[in-house]
């Protein structure tokens, strides 16, 4: 370091300007695809922020029983249609940290309804780490501690609370486990029967090409939620709801696979006749083998991109279903089941925090299309 | 000539089409064990009702629910005789509802017409939606106008169908008195078409339109204005401006003529969705379309009646997709007319 008589610092060493265009150069050609890739889709800052905001989503999953106050149907017969509570850090000036004002039901002899008053004189501190209704940790581990939770004779409702009394913030968590995976499960469906059907028809081509396809635009030219209403009315009504959930999935996924399935034959129809895929044939290998070595990790990375972006057509099925009545149903909780008490105007009006879930369900399904626009672009590093 | 020989071979198709799409119906609607009969002469049976059995036994035979599945299926469609020789669609005889102990023909009825209504508007709102917005956002790229309509465009594909349709109707209500559920006002029910009924019906649809056709016009819009922008970069339109044209007349003679084909093609994949969102905003919204009456005829097995709606829906899309096909055609001399076989 060499310091300059007008103040500037100049670094000694020496400097061989082909060196640094050649090291890079270098580096790209040994990178491997997923580095370009990403090198790439961190440039779409929108998609990665989606990324980023999807997988906090999906890690909190199983730890959603800690991170809520209440559990998904634990009733509070006081309280019912509570309006949001906010929490406060200042009272009269003094700081006391985050607490609640207790809030106290009043019948209204006008209107007939409760009438919730808080009290202003009492601030509560919010307590952490405290002993509150029992859950399992991730489905195994038995536990009943909270990372915050209501304070002595006091509720916190921090988005209100239902028909029942139930907490709706804690419900929407509990309901991103369902409503979350919903999607994942569908597309798992639609992704083998797509690659299956597609590639069939792809590779063989003739007359297994011409039946693939015509299935596929029939199915492809029919209303979908009707459909799905058919199927899903077929579910027994004595079904648990873990074998609803997983059917409902199962019925959404069914539904969306000729989309893939289209793409992927189409990829088949130019790649069949690459020098590659004959030789690989001349060699012996069987047709499976052809298929799942050759061709298919062509375009893996492309299938997965339009499957994130046909994933939030599957929340917003499920949401629909449970809606109407034909999804899930309580005991479960979901965000379409949730909604279904936000069903007319009256509720509405009245108590207008009863459809928060929609927020959850616009900003994911927002996340979910950001997310596979990004990819999409990023999928294929040496296009510019 | 070539062009009528296309449209009857679509129309061939079309039939093809729904004759197989009723044999999925058929599956799909006998899924769930037993049929509203059987449940019911079950259920009196344990109530020791044993008029109502002999009752429901009779409708039994009288429906043909007592004979093998293929034989329903060909009964209903009207290929084979049934207790009264050919009964089925194809004779116009729409079957029974069991639920509301009436012909399936009587209860469908007006809502059929309104449920075309519904769509078209749909449609038609669509496209006045999604083309000035597409050709705006492409032409002003990277401007605030198109950053707004992509803001716009993704929210209206993010929300929920039924929800926007819950808010907007309070909102509509509250701020622009516009009319609350309905078709229209109720006094004009079973009325004979009138000025003042048509009116009525306009207004009520304003609503439901804009609802259904809210996701539908911002897929669309996307895609117009993806299709503008691949074109505008072309020497042609360079050359178009060069020449000094007016920016709007250039658009809408070159680059436009050419992203309008895919535009048109495109009411194949947006026909079904928006028939699905309209039956979800009709339950939602109590429009008299065939929404409602679907999810009741689901939830209570009322068989015919749900074949019947599932069936109607259907070929409303394939008719639609078939008018598409065509017009396409029309519109794009480079397309041929044999199929895609060749």
């Amino acid at each position: 370091m060499t310091k300059h008589p007008d103040g500037r610092y100049v670094d000694d060493a020496p400097f061989d300007p082909q060196a640094s265009i050649q090291q890079l150069e270098r580096a790209d050609l040994d990178a491997p695809n997923w580095v370009l890739v990403w090198r790439k889709f961190k440039t779409h800052k929108l998609g990665l922020i989606s990324g980023a905001f999807l997988l906090l989503c999906y890690l909190m999953l199983p730890f959603v029983g800690f991170i809520t106050p209440y559990g998904p149907n634990d009733r509070n017969g006081e309280h019912l249609y509570a309006p949001p509570q906010s929490i406060n850090w200042f009272h009269d000036g003094a700081f006391i940290g985050p607490y609640v004002y207790p809030i106290v039901a009043e019948a209204d002899l006008e209107t007939f309804q409760w009438k919730f008053v808080p009290d202003t004189e009492d601030p509560r501190p919010l307590q952490f780490f405290c002993e509150g209704s029992e859950y399992r940790l991730a489905g195994l581990i038995k536990s009943d501690t909270h990372l915050f939770c209501a304070p002595e004779g006091a509720t916190l409702f921090l988005w209100g609370s239902d028909r029942l009394g139930r907490d709706i913030f804690s419900r929407i968590l509990y309901g991103a486990q369902l409503s979350l995976t919903v999607g994942l499960i569908g597309i798992t469906v639609s992704f083998v029967l797509g690659i299956l059907f597609g590639s069939m028809a792809g590779y063989f081509g003739g007359r297994i090409d011409w039946v693939i396809n015509r299935v596929i635009e029939i199915l492809r030219s029919l209303p979908e939620l009707p459909l799905w209403l058919a199927l899903s009315a077929a579910v027994p009504s004595n079904w648990s709801p873990v074998a609803v959930f997983f059917i409902i999935s199962v019925i959404l996924g069914i539904l969306d696979w000729p989309g893939l399935a289209r793409s992927v034959r189409a990829k088949f129809l130019s790649l069949r006749e690459e020098e590659y895929v004959r030789a690989a044939e001349m060699m012996g290998a069987s047709s499976g083998r052809v298929i799942r070595k050759h061709l298919l990790p062509n375009f893996m990375s492309h299938l997965i991109a339009s499957a994130t972006l046909s994933i939030p057509a599957m929340i917003l099925g499920e949401t629909a279903l449970s809606f109407l009545g034909l999804g899930l149903r309580a005991p479960a909780v979901s965000w379409g089941v949730m909604l279904n008490d936000a069903q007319n105007l009256a509720s509405i009006e009245i108590y207008p925090w009863t459809a928060i879930p929609m927020l959850p369900i616009i900003v994911v399904v927002l996340a979910f299309n950001f997310l596979g626009d990004g990819l999409r672009d990023s999928l294929d590093p040496y296009q510019q | 000539m070539v062009m009528l020989r296309y449209a009857v071979y679509r129309f061939f198709t079309m039939l093809l089409t729904l004759l197989v799409v009723s044999v999925l119906i058929f599956v799909i609607i006998n899924l769930p064990p037993g049929d509203y009969l059987s449940n019911q002469i079950a259920e009196l049976q344990a109530s020791g009702q044993s008029a109502g059995v002999a009752k429901a036994e009779f409708l039994r035979k009288e429906y043909s629910l007592d004979r093998s599945l293929p034989e329903q299926y060909l009964i209903w469609i009207g290929f084979w005789p049934g207790p009264h020789g050919f009964e089925g669609l194809l004779q116009g005889n729409y079957g029974w509802s069991f639920e509301f102990d009436r012909p399936v023909s009587e209860i469908v009825g007006d809502t059929l017409w309104l449920t075309v209504v519904v769509n078209l508007a749909a449609v038609l709102f669509v496209y006045a939606v999604a083309l000035p917005l597409g050709v705006i956002a492409a032409a002003k790229s990277r401007t605030w106008i198109d950053y707004t309509s992509a803001f716009v465009g993704y929210l209206g594909l993010a929300t929920p169908n039924f929800l926007l349709a819950l808010i907007l109707f309070y909102y509509g209500h509250r701020y622009f008195n516009l009319p609350i559920g309905g078709l229209m006002d109720p006094s004009f029910e079973g009325e004979p078409m009138s000025w003042d009924k048509l009116k009525s019906i306009l207004v009520h649809l304003i609503v439901p339109t804009f609802v259904i056709g809210t996701s539908g016009a911002s897929a669309m819009m996307q895609r117009l204005r993806a299709n503008m922008l691949d074109e505008l970069g072309k020497p042609y339109v360079e050359t178009a401006v060069a020449k000094g044209m007016a920016p709007s007349r250039m658009l809408a003679k070159y680059p436009l003529r050419v992203a309008f084909n895919p535009f048109v093609a495109d009411i194949g994949n947006l026909l079904p969705s928006m028939i699905s969102g309209s039956v979800l905003v009709s339950v939602v919204l109590g429009l008299q379309t065939i929404g409602p009456t679907l999810l009741t005829a689901l939830k209570t097995q009322d068989q015919f009646l749900s074949a019947f709606i599932l069936m109607f829906v259907a070929l409303l899309t394939l008719i639609g997709t078939m008018i598409s096909d065509i017009l396409l055609v029309m519109l794009d001399p480079r397309i041929r007319y044999e199929g895609r076989e060749a």
